[in-house]
């Protein structure tokens, strides 16, 4: 019983994790129509700008800010104006196909241009656990939740009750009014990547010591996040978090207590399982077809 | 079905060139060819997925290995290979039906993310179970097939094999287009709520455009699997998947030609690109995005991007023109 309830709990941390990327890639998609098939490697690129930044001797703080601050500019404004925009014209197929160009170029660059090899990563809450009621509990599981939690509750907080993330709501719900009204549709776009690459780098901070920085490291990342997102609720940002956390639970207990081997299939068999049943995911509502 | 002149000449010379090449190449040069033949099988499938139905299909890799594992351990158990290979062909439309429908239920877009995750879970039963696979030292020895007392074991004579195969399962695919049933999957891509009022029924033809292109995709692991002799999990990878689906849409998808031309560039441009070593990859993503933004409809697009731009450039000559009048 004891596992059962380490297992649970270090399952949520990792769920959590995962729905931040969940939630960056699920605001692309409302906001833009953009289907991102890199983000995984949008997590993968700040863990290697922090581990950068770190050999040159900042401390990981510092490194986290500076992984921010090229996020933003790199995976949030040039990718958007240098990838996103010139091809909203050719449709969503173009963008999927130029994603996953991106997502092989950029996993190659790392491979050939940094390294090959896992590199470990420090945990930012430090490697000590504490016992609680006989459930050994490790800083860094508690600290994940309580960070990805704060994330999403602020988030939701800034979508629902500032002037800005109620701009941003309109345009994904309805660009062409949102424009009628006088809402700068371009900068609520930018808004939402920038937001997206400000969610992939804390996911990196907060993933990295336990999946290693390695250029591959995004593939997995990638999958549980679109997993995630869909299993929650498409358009629906709470969906995320309830998605992550239940993958990342479910894949604790099937790689414990069933079978090891197959532990990254069980994504895939929930999302299968969900859309069969609820197919706008677990907490979503239906949504009107666009033509 | 009629061919124009043209086209027809075009042809006759490609098959021409195909009769003769083996005899100009070495060793490496003719495995390379066989190879070719191989992805072109596989990439006309997922061509018919991509560019006819508009599917993102991201397994493809694995389906290929789905046919090439089932070759090989049929063939272990004595089975013939002119019965395991329809046997792995059926295999592939069954699964491609299988992990399809949930996903075409709800979404196009939803098909990527099932294949990919799916793409992942044949890796695991690949590596996992080596009762049956071999794990991650795969099945050694596969041989190649003979047929009424002629083996097809020498190089040449498989090459000639596999081509046969290959024109024989091309021509197939351009019957399937050119009968009603192909141009529902083009009137899919391109209107699907059109499509579904003139009487269409969009789920069950694209879930059928999506298995066929498994299916071809298992054929061409058929091939593949006696072609190398040895198989094990890496080259069905995610990896693989996505060059499949880079070839198809590098060619321009939706032209029936397209995956040859894309196929062979992506089977030859690693050969040239040597020296470039692990880059070669990353020079080929980048190389993807850049296509994406300026040329989105493939190489073979080329021609009809440049009559539309001559007919951009006459159109507005014209409107000056009556505007100076």
């Amino acid at each position: 019983m004891i596992d059962f309830f380490q297992l649970l709990i270090s399952g949520i941390a990792t769920g959590s994790i995962y729905a931040m990327a969940a939630l960056g890639f699920t605001l692309l998609w409302q906001a833009s129509g953009t289907i991102n098939f890199a983000q995984g490697e949008f997590v993968m690129l700040p863990a290697f700008s922090m581990l950068i930044a770190m050999a040159v001797g900042l401390p990981l703080w510092a490194a986290f800010v500076v992984a921010l601050i090229v996020s933003v500019l790199v995976l949030g404004m040039a990718f958007k104006r240098f990838i996103v925009d010139p091809m909203r014209a050719s449709g969503v197929i173009s963008i999927v196909v130029a994603t996953l160009g991106l997502s092989i170029g950029l996993k190659s660059v790392v491979k050939a241009g940094y390294s090959a090899e896992p590199h470990p990563f420090p945990s930012v809450f430090g490697d000590e656990v504490f016992k609680l009621a006989g459930v050994t509990i490790s800083y860094s599981d508690v600290g994940a939740l309580l960070f990805a939690g704060l994330m999403v509750v602020g988030l939701q907080l800034f979508l629902n009750k500032t002037l800005t993330g109620r701009a941003m709501q309109a345009v994904a719900q309805n660009t062409f009014s949102a424009e009628a009204l006088g809402i700068n549709v371009k900068r609520m776009i930018f808004y939402t990547f920038a937001i997206n690459a400000i969610l992939v780098t804390v996911t990196a901070l907060l993933i990295t010591p336990t999946y290693l920085a390695k250029f591959d490291m995004g593939d997995n990342i990638g999958l549980k996040a679109f997993f995630a997102a869909i299993i929650g609720g498409f358009n629906n940002s709470r969906g995320a978090l309830l998605g992550g956390v239940i993958v990342g639970v479910l894949e604790n207990l099937v790689g414990a207590y069933i079978t090891p081997s197959y532990k990254d299939g069980v994504a895939l068999a929930l999302f299968l399982a969900v859309i069969l049943v609820k197919p706008d995911g677990l907490l979503g509502t239906p949504a009107e077809r666009k033509v | 079905m009629t061919l124009s002149k043209q086209h027809l000449a075009l042809l006759s010379v490609a098959l021409a060139a195909l009769l003769i090449a083996p005899s100009l190449l070495k060793s490496y040069g003719l495995y390379l060819l066989t190879l070719w033949l191989v992805y072109i099988i596989a990439a006309l499938g997922l061509n018919l997925t991509v560019g006819y139905a508009g599917l993102k299909s991201l397994c493809h890799a694995g389906f290929m290995g789905v046919g090439a594992y089932t070759v090989a351990i049929l063939l272990k158990a004595g089975v013939s290979f002119w019965l395991a290979t329809p046997a792995a062909i059926a295999l592939c439309f069954v699964l491609g039906l299988l992990i399809g429908f949930p996903a075409l239920r709800v979404q196009l877009h939803y098909l990527g993310f099932a294949t990919l995750g799916f793409n992942l879970l044949l890796m695991l039963f690949f590596r996992n179970e080596e009762w049956l696979t071999g794990g991650t030292f795969g099945i050694q020895n596969i041989k190649r097939p003979d047929l009424f007392g002629f083996s097809f074991n020498g190089n040449l004579a498989f090459y000639y094999l596999v081509l046969v195969i290959t024109l024989v399962s091309a021509a197939l695919l351009a019957y399937v287009l050119r009968s009603p049933w192909g141009r529902a999957f083009a009137a899919l891509r391109d209107n699907p709520i059109r499509a579904e009022s003139t009487g269409v029924n969009i789920t069950a033809y694209t879930l059928i455009s999506f298995a066929i292109g498994a299916a071809y995709a298992g054929l061409a692991g058929a091939l593949f699997a006696p072609l190398v002799n040895f198989i094990e999990p890496a080259p069905f990878g995610l990896g693989m998947s996505l060059l499949f689906l880079m070839m198809v849409v590098v060619g321009g998808s939706g032209k029936f030609y397209g995956p040859v031309l894309g196929s062979a560039i992506a089977l030859l441009l690693p050969e040239y690109l040597r020296f470039a070593k692990d880059w070669y990859l990353a020079i080929f993503g980048f190389a993807v995005v850049a296509m994406m933004i300026w040329l989105p409809g493939g190489l073979l697009s080329v021609r009809e991007r440049w009559l539309l731009y001559k007919a951009k450039k006459a159109s507005e000559k014209n409107a000056t023109g009556v505007g100076a009048v």
